[in-house]
């Protein structure tokens, strides 16, 4: 019941966390919080377990928002079948991108995933007759069976209902033959392939859970905030995920969501700093990568075996 | 009967010709060794073979069917496995997890399904670390079978190796330098674990500098130098061979053989 152990006690503070949370302020942190958190989750399959780098995921994120927001408001679609479209969108988009980016390492890697954020961001920029450009458009209310989530309480359940789930799929993943995989992936790519493994093949299939994960929550988020532009997509967001991702722990799911906290809250607290947070972020993603390479949870870890 | 069929294959990189146009055969349930002085071309016929290199020129035949220029993952499915001189152990994980993904064609490789933990992969995992966790005992790990592979000695990750590549029950091993490192009792037993290997049915091919181990444990013996075939035969005969003795072996066979 090892698997269960981290689970039981993160949705015990899912449980207990609205005592401490006093108005709607507090609430929205928190949602942001449980949505970050589940967006890093995946993006740690591919960061942390496989070893493969993406300065594009918030991409992926504006292409489900978008969706989200097209599909309902111009087409009338019920939200539930426009995020699930969104996914699946996304998740073609990010199988048909993924060979060939996935053929590069390293920083030839970085590069082509951030190009393919910025190209995902000029779209949405541009195409201004869908997306209403940078002026952004307005998104409906999340409603599914005529219930509709209409205040910060629905939606901390609802996101801290789809937290846990996005957890216990990731954590069956990396607890799998496909897991160990991807996980060799990382490890040695070349005692993978001799081991059998179409090594290529795993990097695509991690990368479109991935993508489909951060649309997901893209939608989400669209739907929760009520308003969406362009800069959901941008750069910024991009490298904010990939600093939850190594802050909080590569390859630890819980580390993931210890990330997106941290650095969801800390904005908030850095308000009276407005306009620096970029090189705050910066300077945490640095300092992390100096002195805990391996991110808070996994260094922790290690602290409390040795000292046992 | 031939498991491996190599005719007239050739590499060269960047004008330097590393193997040129060598032929051999491995037979089936045999031990072969690979030997010659550094250099020679041995590892660069197993990337080779194994198909981590392409050939520039020549062909393989593994169990019937030509695989020349197949990729390593392919390889593996047709049941061929190695280890390797440099250790490529994946230290991101247990030694066990290490030994498992050996087995990985073995198992269910869905992503759904994984992602769903439904019961048959579930069931179908905690098997496949029971065998592995067997498979250490076999290569005498017996107590790193709770490890972690990067808290393991350098003689013990070598074992990690042939247990990996045994999970994947491969029809074909190829063992680069298992003895390179060890000291003699640990050479010892990995001679007695070949033999052992070999006598379980698998074909076994190993490079290897010890020529105690070498002249000992196989059938048969093929000698490179400078890429090229020098002598192929029993240890008697690749001893006695005065070519191989002048270009490579020296007294170090009389050393061997007292």
């Amino acid at each position: 019941m090892d698997r269960f152990r981290g689970l039981a006690v993160l949705a015990l503070i899912i449980v207990v966390l609205p005592l401490a949370l006093r108005n709607s302020y507090h609430y929205d942190v928190a949602i942001r919080i449980g949505m970050n958190a589940t967006m890093v989750v995946g993006l740690n399959l591919l960061i942390g377990y496989a070893g493969q780098i993406s300065l594009g995921h918030a991409g992926f994120f504006g292409l489900g928002a978008y969706a989200s927001a097209i599909l309902t408001s111009r087409y009338g679609w019920p939200p539930i079948a426009a995020m699930i479209s969104g996914m699946a969108a996304v998740g073609v988009i990010a199988f048909v991108v993924a060979r060939p980016i996935l053929r590069l390492r390293g920083h030839y890697l970085a590069m082509a995933t951030l190009g393919l954020g910025i190209i995902i961001y000029m779209v949405l920029v541009n195409e201004s007759g869908w997306t209403g450009g940078n002026d952004g458009m307005n998104v409906k209310a999340f409603s599914i069976f005529g219930f509709s989530l209409a205040n910060e309480r629905a939606w901390y359940w609802v996101t801290g209902a789809v937290l846990l789930v996005a957890i216990v799929l990731a954590r069956n993943i990396v607890d799998s033959p496909v897991g160990r995989a991807l996980r060799a992936v990382h490890g040695s790519e070349t005692a993978a392939q001799v081991a059998g493994i179409d090594t290529a093949r795993y990097k695509v299939r991690v990368f479109v859970v991935s993508a489909v994960f951060a649309s997901a929550v893209g939608s989400m988020m669209a739907h929760y905030v009520g308003f969406i532009t362009p800069q959901v997509s941008s750069f910024f967001h991009s490298i904010e995920l990939v600093t939850m991702v190594v802050v909080g722990g590569m390859a630890s799911t819980y580390g993931a969501v210890l990330g997106a906290a941290i650095l969801t809250m800390l904005p908030q607290l850095l308000s009276r700093f407005e306009g620096y947070e970029m090189i705050v972020f910066g300077l945490i993603l640095m300092l992390t990568v100096i002195f805990l390479p391996r991110g808070l949870v996994p260094t922790i870890a290690a602290r409390l075996r040795k000292s046992d | 009967m031939a498991l491996l069929e190599v005719e007239a294959l050739s590499r060269s990189f960047g004008g330097v010709h590393a193997v040129q146009d060598l032929s051999f055969e491995i037979e089936q349930g045999k031990i072969h060794s690979i030997i010659g002085p550094n250099g020679a071309g041995k590892t660069t016929v197993f990337n080779l073979i194994t198909g981590l290199y392409r050939p520039s020129s020549g062909r393989v035949v593994f169990d019937g069917v030509e695989v020349t220029g197949y990729v390593p993952h392919e390889l593996a499915r047709r049941g061929m496995s190695r280890t390797f001189q440099n250790l490529q152990i994946c230290f991101n994980m247990s030694a066990v997890e290490n030994v498992m993904v050996g087995a990985h064609l073995r198992l269910d490789q869905g992503m759904l399904g994984s992602m769903l933990r439904i019961p048959t992969v579930a069931r179908r995992d905690a098997e496949c670390r029971d065998e592995a966790r067997e498979l250490m005992r076999f290569v005498g790990l017996d107590r790193y079978v709770g490890a972690a592979a990067d808290s393991m000695p350098y003689g013990a990750l070598k074992r990690l190796e042939i247990a990996r590549a045994l999970a994947a029950r491969p029809k074909l091993l190829l063992l680069d330098e298992p003895a390179a490192g060890l000291n003699p009792t640990e050479t010892h037993e990995i001679d007695a674990l070949i033999q052992r290997i070999g006598d379980s049915g698998v074909t076994v091919v190993l490079v290897e500098h010890d020529m105690k181990l070498v002249m000992g444990i196989s059938a048969r013996i093929l000698v490179l130098d400078y890429g090229r075939k020098l002598a192929e035969g029993s240890a008697q005969e690749v001893r006695g061979n005065p070519e191989v003795i002048a270009a490579y072996l020296g007294g170090s066979v009389e050393a061997g053989s007292t």
